[in-house]
């Protein structure tokens, strides 16, 4: 585990409680809160790559997580390059690995 | 009255927008995210609330008190999640397109907004230099750390070294320590003698802005606090990781950040966060055909005015000087957009507060900003073009065998810039690579008051999809959606996207 959201109970800035939704990465279930986009669920959850590339195939997630660099796309129920860092996640969202962007 | 469309609700944009509301202008706000704050006030979600948000910002009450005027002044619009894709000149006016709905959404509501002001304050986003392995996951830009940190309680890591130039390295690592993680070091490319050069210079000017001092104060105590070593004339050189980074090669620099031989040392982290300074977000002002200076910042007059008439302009894309410059810039545009006098009252005090701040961008410069040795830590295989994967190799053997510096055509050959960040990564990195040391600009602009060079030229400010742009409406029938009747328009409320999406363009 390397990325990690920070536990509301032990947060200093003290957050609401948790509102647990739960969506599908390539078929695995991922748990995040309500009000998180789909980067912050899947990073919350300890998961930093999530795209490979159409050139190389390397694998790759967040690198400037405000919606410039486009390295974040994901498939979301069915509608491709979907910014990670800029969507919020809905409980049941079907996420899945893009091979590439074009 | 005079409509006034306000583009980008960071500081300068909020200010700005109070500002005109208080002249009498009918204004509308807009912002492609969907909360207020930009990415300095950036904030957990409204389903989040927080008891104690205000510990992990800076002027958090300003921002609290600016978000309630806006949102209570009658004469205000505030329009979330409103993504400007293109701006248009017609009949010596401006036109805005918009698509309103879920980031990258395919159904998305199109709007036209044809303001009589229009006051851009879009803001910058960090600049990141390339180095071996910076493609390999766990390694983000110092603004996705903070982003992370402050709009989501995410840290990127455990253990993570914070890298690269500028004062904004310390709220990054302040916002990673407030998560529980550990810097393991904060690494200034910026060597001691510039930092003094920069920030030692005419000492006595710094006294006006002892809000930022302050603020930057904070930031060291927090360092000091935890152990956190700051360590200037460093850089990270190289990350390293089987498909996601495990440890980054550390090395002392030369005064033009030039990797010195022999002082590489390997130090293990799951994560890194490299910034080195920021790029302006000047797609709408150059459709606009604002006037650039030389170093690639929107030229303004006194009263914020571009060269265009009828658009203003605030905040970093004239000047990288941090949110209280932004906070006055968007006050004296704002006043000024509406028709007001921005030589009186509360216009006149944020004048004064704007020429305090401005001398910081000129000592960012002078102590952190980019020196050309860093090519120096690039191999041939070194990713340069995160989108397309175009290595620095690659890109030495186009200009060898086209014998062409020009961006252009380096451009079309290598396909570096062509992905879809539309060269927003690595645009002016390519440009100096292509100069060549010291020949800022040579190859493809930067001259004062001069065209906007071709990497930052993009007249879709995003992609959009095919399908949205065919269900736009023709031109002619949107016209009458201008500011006047924005407030019947939907604010932030969108089902979820369920429908199969087009290509992109």
């Amino acid at each position: 585990m390397t990325s990690y959201r920070v536990p509301a109970a032990s947060d200093p800035a003290r957050p609401a409680a948790d509102r647990p939704l739960t969506i599908v990465v390539d078929g695995e279930p991922v748990a995040g809160t309500a009000g998180q986009t789909i980067a912050g669920v899947l990073l919350g959850a300890g998961r930093r790559e999530w795209r490979t590339t159409a050139a190389g195939g390397a694998p790759r997630g967040v690198f400037c997580g405000i919606g410039v660099c486009f390295d974040c796309l994901v498939e979301v129920n069915g509608l491709r390059d979907v910014r990670a860092c800029l969507r919020r996640a809905q409980d049941g969202d079907v996420v899945t690995r893009q091979g590439g962007t074009r | 009255m005079r409509d006034v469309v306000v583009v980008g609700a960071g500081p300068a944009g909020l200010a700005a927008a109070r500002a005109a509301a208080s002249a009498g202008a009918l204004v509308t706000l807009l912002d492609a995210a969907d909360g207020l704050g930009g990415q300095y006030w950036r904030h957990l979600p409204a389903e989040r609330p927080a008891g104690r948000e205000g510990l992990l910002h800076h002027k958090w009450a300003t921002f609290g008190e600016l978000s309630d005027v806006l949102r209570e002044h009658p004469a205000v619009t505030v329009l979330p999640s409103a993504q400007v894709w293109s701006l248009e000149r017609h009949d010596g006016g401006i036109r805005l397109n918009i698509l309103v709905g879920e980031p990258d959404g395919a159904g998305r509501q199109a709007l036209v907004l044809e303001p009589d002001a229009l006051v851009l304050a879009t803001g910058a986003h960090d600049r990141t230099l390339p180095f071996p392995g910076w493609q390999l996951p766990g390694v983000y830009s110092a603004g996705a750390a903070q982003a992370l940190a402050k709009g989501e309680r995410v840290a990127v890591g455990r253990r993570v070294v914070v890298a690269g130039a500028g004062p904004f390295l310390l709220p990054v690592a302040s916002s990673l320590l407030q998560t529980g993680a550990t810097v393991v070091g904060v690494h200034e490319a910026g060597r001691i003698g510039s930092l003094a050069r920069g920030w030692l210079n005419r000492p006595w000017e710094l006294a006006g802005a002892a809000g930022k001092a302050g603020e930057l104060a904070g930031y060291v105590g927090d360092l000091l606090r935890h152990r956190v070593r700051w360590r200037p004339g460093e850089a990270v050189v190289a990350a390293h990781g089987d498909g996601q980074v495990d440890a980054v090669t550390v090395a002392r620099l030369d005064e033009r950040w030039a990797p010195v031989a022999g002082t590489e040392r390997r130090v293990e982290a799951d994560a890194v966060c490299v910034s080195h300074g920021f790029t302006p977000r000047l797609e709408l002002a150059i459709a606009a055909g604002c006037d650039l200076s030389s170093s690639r910042f929107v030229l303004v007059d006194d009263t914020q005015a571009t060269s265009v008439r009828g658009v203003w302009a605030a905040g970093e894309i004239t000047g990288i000087g941090g949110a209280d410059a932004a906070l006055a810039e968007g006050t004296v545009a704002g006043t000024a957009a509406a028709g007001g006098n921005a030589g009186t009252g509360t216009a006149r005090a944020a004048l004064r507060a704007r020429s305090r701040a401005r001398g910081f961008a000129a000592r960012i410069e002078a102590a952190h900003g980019i020196r050309p040795g860093w090519t120096g830590w690039l191999r041939d295989d070194t990713v340069v073009c995160r989108c397309e994967e175009t290595t620095y190799g690659r890109v030495r053997e186009v200009v060898e065998l086209t014998g062409s510096h020009e961006a252009r055509s380096v451009k079309l050959t290598s396909r570096a810039g062509l992905g879809p960040c539309q060269a927003r990564m690595c645009g002016r990195t390519l440009q100096e690579l292509l100069d060549g040391p010291g020949a800022r600009g040579r190859a493809a602009g930067g001259v004062e008051g001069g065209p906007a060079p071709t990497v930052d030229r993009r007249p879709f400010v995003v992609p959009v999809r095919l399908g949205e742009l065919a269900a736009l409406p023709a031109t002619s029938t949107s016209r009458t959606a201008t500011s006047r009747t924005a407030s019947a328009l939907p604010t932030a409320s969108f089902p979820s996207a369920s429908q199969p999406g087009g290509d992109r363009t």
